[in-house]
């Protein structure tokens, strides 16, 4: 365990060097992660200069959801999108083979191989609007809310971690797949909205196909009092299902990798 | 053009005279193996258009608006056609043309191009407008779809039928040309697609892909006429679900190819500015 937190420590260290060296590209970046979470807000903006609320959901509360969407976006853009990158990258050059043979897992390897830490402007702004929200609505965040909502936010952020898994376990078999990097960025935009606002065939993709109600709209019920522990056992249950099953299919794909020269 | 000297010597380029008749004849064979390419990488296209996710969102959110009382004039009816319209402009106006520059500038491979005896961002175009047989595969089967679900949505107006692929073709170009543009810049700055990623963030604000134009605040309503982004994707969607009548859409026409000849004069003067910096670095 120390081993891997020592690990992680120079995977940190190498992101910021880099980070500190290319500081025109950095700050860029930081700029354009802001600028795009700006223009998501951009149609809330429009619609509730008309109307108090939708489906239940006032300006505030949906604000909230929107919160929890950008951070976990933040996650995705600076965690998980570029090792996935990385995966695929190591995939088609054979250098996978290389990382294997290293004596830690090769699953944590991977996952901690690239950070983008431009992005994680995108988490901060994320707490920024949720904090904003929160400070103009009546009520006030209990301490079980709190802690209910930073459980769920965990178990977000494990679902969506095995989905990256079981993306990377498919580029094994399907090496041209950074194009599922963006599919998966697509998907995920529809975690935006609260879950209730999709209705008919829209829901029954976006809820029970990719359970993204279970990542942003979870955590905001519970900020806002909403939330209850059958909440939390869902999202436990799904996130350690997900987990588990990513495990599974990962060593089978590693298992069955042959290497780049076979 | 048979004469003997051509055919002995079969390295000389079999493409003569002024370079835009060149580049006509030469067309039919660019868009045959720019098709050829798109066939090869179907699952890879496929994928692309998966992503296009944003439609399908914003349908979600306005439509559960419109559920409890229109907006303006639109209703949930209005929404989704409006929403499915934009899906099928995306689709039907695709281009990727920045991120080919980008990578053949820094790769060096951009030299090859260059050998061939037509003006290299014809060849970009080409390749591009290639794909379109493929995109309406996807395209026309979304349009029959909504068609059975939302029925005759589309506009009945004879002129505005007529301005329908004129609309989508200078929409493509409109989406191609400032591609064309960002990407000559690589020739001078490497991190180019900085700049699109900016252009990109507006054009999803200004174009009205997430919010139909109408509904923006009045002040800033009168500015985002006026921008390009309109004409790239909200005015054929207006005119093809009839949200604009005739007068407007002939006004819209004006203006779309107004800043399409801008910008193509622009893209051919800075690519002439570029290409005499590049060093084939790598190559």
């Amino acid at each position: 365990m120390r081993r891997y937190l020592g690990l992680l420590r120079v995977q940190l260290k190498a992101a910021l060097l880099l980070a500190l060296q290319y500081r025109l590209e950095f700050f860029m970046e930081v700029f354009m992660a802001l600028l795009w979470s700006g223009t998501a807000l951009v149609p809330l903006y429009v619609l509730f200069s008309m109307r108090d609320g939708v489906r239940g959901w006032t300006a505030e509360e949906m604000l909230v959801v929107v919160g929890f969407f950008t951070m976990l976006k933040g996650v995705l853009a600076s965690v998980i999108q570029p090792s996935l990158s990385q995966a695929v990258e190591h995939i088609r050059k054979g250098t996978l083979d290389f990382l294997l043979l290293k004596p830690a897992d090769a699953q944590f390897l991977l996952s901690t191989s690239k950070l983008e830490l431009a992005h994680l402007a995108d988490v901060l702004a994320g707490v920024a609007i949720i904090a904003w929200a929160l400070a103009h609505l009546p009520g006030r965040v209990s301490l079980f809310g709190f802690v209910l909502a930073s459980l769920l936010l965990a178990c977000a952020l494990a679902i969506l971690y095995a989905i990256w898994i079981l993306v990377v376990s498919l580029a094994f078999r399907v090496v041209k797949i950074d194009n599922m990097n963006y599919l998966i960025v697509s998907l995920f935009e529809a975690a935006r909205w609260p879950s209730s606002i999709f209705r008919g065939a829209l829901a029954l993709v976006f809820t029970f196909v990719i359970p993204l109600a279970l990542l942003t709209t979870y955590p905001a019920l519970a900020l806002l009092g909403k939330a209850d522990l059958s909440h939390l056992a869902t999202a436990v249950g799904v996130a350690l299902f997900l987990l588990a099953v990513s495990r599974v299919v990962w060593t089978r794909s590693i298992r069955a990798y042959a290497g780049a020269s076979s | 053009m048979n004469d003997a000297a051509s055919r002995s010597s079969p390295s000389r380029p079999r493409l003569r005279g002024p370079s835009f008749f060149r580049a006509l004849r030469a067309m039919p064979g660019l868009l045959r193996v720019g098709f050829a390419g798109a066939v090869a990488y179907r699952a890879e296209f496929l994928i692309w258009v998966l992503a296009y996710t944003t439609p399908l969102i914003m349908l979600a959110l306005w439509t559960a608006v419109a559920a409890e009382g229109a907006v303006g004039r639109f209703g949930e009816r209005e929404f989704s056609s409006y929403f499915a319209a934009t899906l099928i402009v995306r689709l039907g106006t695709g281009a990727w043309v920045i991120w080919d520059m980008n990578w053949e500038v820094r790769q060096g491979t951009l030299q090859r191009r260059l050998l061939w005896p037509i003006h290299a961002l014809l060849t970009y175009l080409a390749e591009n407008l290639a794909a379109l047989p493929m995109r309406i595969v996807v395209a026309v089967p979304i349009a029959i779809l909504t068609s059975l679900l939302l029925g005759n949505i589309w506009v009945r107006d004879p002129v505005q039928l007529a301005i329908i692929p004129v609309s989508f073709l200078g929409a493509f170009l409109l989406t191609f040309l400032p591609m064309a543009i960002i990407g000559t810049l690589s020739l001078w700055w490497e991190s180019s697609v900085a700049l699109y990623d900016l252009w990109l963030a507006l054009y999803t604000v200004f174009s009205g892909y997430v919010v139909p134009l109408e509904l923006f605040p009045p002040q800033l309503g009168a500015i985002v006429r006026w921008l390009p982004f309109r004409q790239m994707l909200a005015f054929p969607v207006e005119n093809l679900t009839g949200l604009i009548g005739r007068e407007q859409a002939l006004h819209n026409l004006a203006l779309q190819w107004s800043y399409i000849t801008v910008f193509a004069v622009f893209a051919a003067l800075m690519w002439r500015a570029g290409i005499k910096r590049f060093a084939a670095y790598g190559g």
